[in-house]
């Protein structure tokens, strides 16, 4: 019988992400960027992943687009992130009962009941403090590398606290810890609590059942991560996969409901 | 049947009454400023009774910022506020009346100008320095009735007493202000037309129960304001009682005012997001979410049956009360009226309002397992509202309800 291939495409505020599913329960192809809403971002993940997959857009069964540009694309139905971010945590995961996903402008704690259903949620207030664009901020003023953050934090001998919650006060705290000469490493141990701290008192209010894990963008900064552990007091799993979870909850999504709809 | 004829025995719609209620209400303000009459600017939950009574004429601050929110102009009044060195923290009804009583004059919505104030804070404590940022502006009187924060689940014999010190004293100074005279028996007839309306509101508002509920949830947005500044008129009473029989005919033939299938019914806490109100709405609507139950609209409605239970009342609005009692009106809500799911406005302009709100949705999750989305927004500042991340809220929590619909 042949194999019915689904599309996850989940357009974030800075990355677009595309999952290609088989039977939705196999991950076929995948591709990843880091060009959100409102760029070719999309068209560039949609050619590689199906180019990866060895098929075409007619091979395709049913899209389902997500994250914060998913009314921007043409697909068959969109789904918000939550769903979609829970759905794709339980595919990489297995058991699990809650789900922090801190993506580029917004963090989410997922409650998920024991078959993987989503139960309830809590989003962050409007500001960006306690998501991505916080960090990309703190990246700039500090000339380094988002991508070595989780590096430099573990080489860290102490942490130099960052109490402001506003984004751009937080900014100003910064240069000023510069300015005092404070280690680059232990600023960024800072910043990392900072976001940690915030998103911690969003999960303790929608309640922190483990398995604990993460999705989104941020999971691949080891340094936010052990700074969460710490302020939950609990171990959260990651996986290489993690910033994948909301393409592949929609790809499963579109499978079941292609097979409802049949 | 000529159709002249069909028109005759037409029932008057209770919105058409609602309507020309709110109008008469501004016209008679306006006919007593002109004819020299004092006019006061007064809070939505002062005992309205009191000057329903002596024939005095108020209207209401809150209920023209809603109005200038809704129709547009709540930025531009905010920013006239700020620029006269208010903060953008304080409370958008709030900037948008300092800036009224500033500029006097707002295309959406005019009122005649106050040569008094009547405050009391049970719903709101910011409005004890807005008034009196108005009398001292001014130079007019202001009459405060201070309704303490309860801490016990009711308010004791000592608070009542205290409350109704405050009555006797504010019905002096009004006598003062206005040289009009108090009429026991004439409030023993207002506090009679008040309870008729207050129950006709309650038990209109109270017909969501149903399934599907007679009328789209955000119609009491619109009519509460009925509730709000002529609650002792009889032809409030009317209104209402005309409009619970629309509904409970509506019941009868399963028909709707809110059109579309009723997926989904879900309480909304909070006051409205005036500036967003079509938005807000619409988003609901679309994904055939009704709201199927508030606390907020029924704030308007008291219910007593003397002096004593009147004050008992006063006390009674939310804000005033301690958390169990406030989270017991939600679950009551939650229960009766059958909700899916709860939205829960946190509204920047009310911090009071808003503060327990994450506990309270903790314990709405808690006690009756239903889902909870939880939006940022603003009473009257649109500047205070993201329509996208009040959509992503929305879809997961119509996601949510529809998986546990099927799971059922």
């Amino acid at each position: 019988m042949d194999k019915i291939y689904t599309l996850g495409i989940d357009i974030g505020s800075t990355s677009s992400k595309c999952v290609v599913m088989a039977d939705g329960s196999d991950v076929v192809s995948s591709a990843i960027i880091e060009k959100g809403a409102g760029t070719d971002g999309v068209d560039i993940v949609l050619e590689k992943a199906l180019g990866d997959a060895g098929i075409t857009m007619d091979d395709i069964k049913m899209t389902i687009s997500t994250g914060y540009g998913r009314k921007s694309y043409n697909g068959d139905k969109d789904m918000s992130e939550l769903s979609c971010h829970a759905k794709g945590g339980a595919y990489i995961f297995g058991e699990v009962a809650t789900i922090i996903d801190i993506g580029g402008q917004d963090a989410k704690v997922l409650r998920l009941d024991k078959n993987g259903q989503l139960q309830n949620f809590v989003m962050n207030d409007k500001c960006a403090a306690g998501t991505g664009r916080f960090l990309e901020v703190m990246a700039n003023v500090l000339h380094v590398d988002l991508n070595e953050f989780g590096e430099y934090d573990a080489q860290a001998t102490e942490r130099t606290p960052i109490s402001s919650t506003c984004t751009v006060f937080a900014e100003s705290e910064v240069i000023s810890c510069l300015a005092n000469n404070a280690d680059v490493k232990n600023i960024i141990k800072g910043i990392h609590y900072s976001v940690a701290s915030r998103v911690a008192g969003q999960a303790k209010r929608v309640g922190v059942v483990p398995p604990v894990v993460m999705t989104g963008g941020v999971s691949r900064n080891s340094g936010v991560v052990r700074a969460l552990e710490e302020e939950l007091d609990t171990s959260i799993a990651v996986s290489e996969d993690s910033q994948l979870a909301g393409a592949i909850g929609a790809a499963i999504y579109a499978y079941e409901s292609y097979l409802k709809n049949k | 049947m000529s159709n002249v004829e069909a028109n005759v025995d037409a029932k008057p719609k209770a919105r058409d009454l609602l309507n020309k209620i709110v109008a008469d209400h501004y016209q008679g303000a306006w006919d007593a400023k002109n004819a020299g009459e004092k006019v006061g600017w007064c809070a939505s939950n002062f005992p309205q009774e009191i000057f329903e009574t002596m024939g005095i004429k108020v209207v209401y601050p809150e209920n023209q910022a809603a109005a200038i929110a809704a129709k547009g102009g709540g930025e531009r009044m905010c920013e006239t506020a700020e620029n006269n060195g208010y903060s953008n923290d304080i409370c958008a009804y709030a900037r948008i009346s300092l800036a009224y009583m500033d500029v006097k004059d707002a295309p959406e919505l005019n009122m005649p100008q106050p040569d008094f104030v009547l405050c009391c804070n049970n719903i709101c404590n910011c409005m004890i320095k807005w008034y009196e940022n108005i009398a001292k502006e001014l130079d007019i009187p202001m009459i405060l009735i201070d309704i303490p924060y309860n801490n016990d689940y009711d308010a004791e014999e000592d608070r009542i007493a205290y409350v109704r010190g405050q009555f006797e004293h504010a019905i002096k100074q009004l006598e003062e202000i206005t040289g009009k005279k108090w009429d026991d028996k004439k409030f023993e007839e207002v506090m009679e037309i008040s309870q008729r309306t207050g129950r006709a509101w309650l038990e209109a508002t109270s017909m969501c129960k149903y399934t599907p509920s007679p009328f789209s949830g955000f119609d009491v947005f619109n009519h509460m304001a009925v509730a709000v500044c002529a609650r002792g008129k009889k032809e409030s009473a009317e209104a209402f009682e005309a409009l619970l029989e629309e509904f409970k005919e509506n019941v009868k033939e399963g028909k709707s005012t809110f059109k579309g299938e009723e997926k989904y019914r879900v309480m909304f806490e909070g006051i409205a997001c005036w500036p967003h109100l079509r938005h807000t709405f619409k988003t609901l609507k679309d994904a055939g979410v009704n709201v199927t139950g508030t606390v907020y609209a029924d704030a308007f409605g008291y219910i007593y049956n003397n002096t004593n239970e009147l004050m008992q009342a006063y006390c009674r609005t939310p804000n005033a009360i301690n958390f169990e009692r406030s989270a017991d009106m939600r679950l009551k809500v939650l229960r009766e009226n059958n909700c899916d799911g709860a939205i829960i406005h946190i509204n920047r302009s009310c911090k009071q309002w808003s503060g327990q709100m994450y506990e309270l949705e903790r314990v709405i999750r808690e006690e009756t397992g239903i889902p909870t989305a939880v939006f940022d927004g603003d009473q009257a500042d649109p500047r205070n509202f993201s329509e996208a991340q009040y959509d992503t809220r929305i879809q997961g929590l119509v996601e949510v309800m529809a998986a546990n619909k099927e799971a059922k």
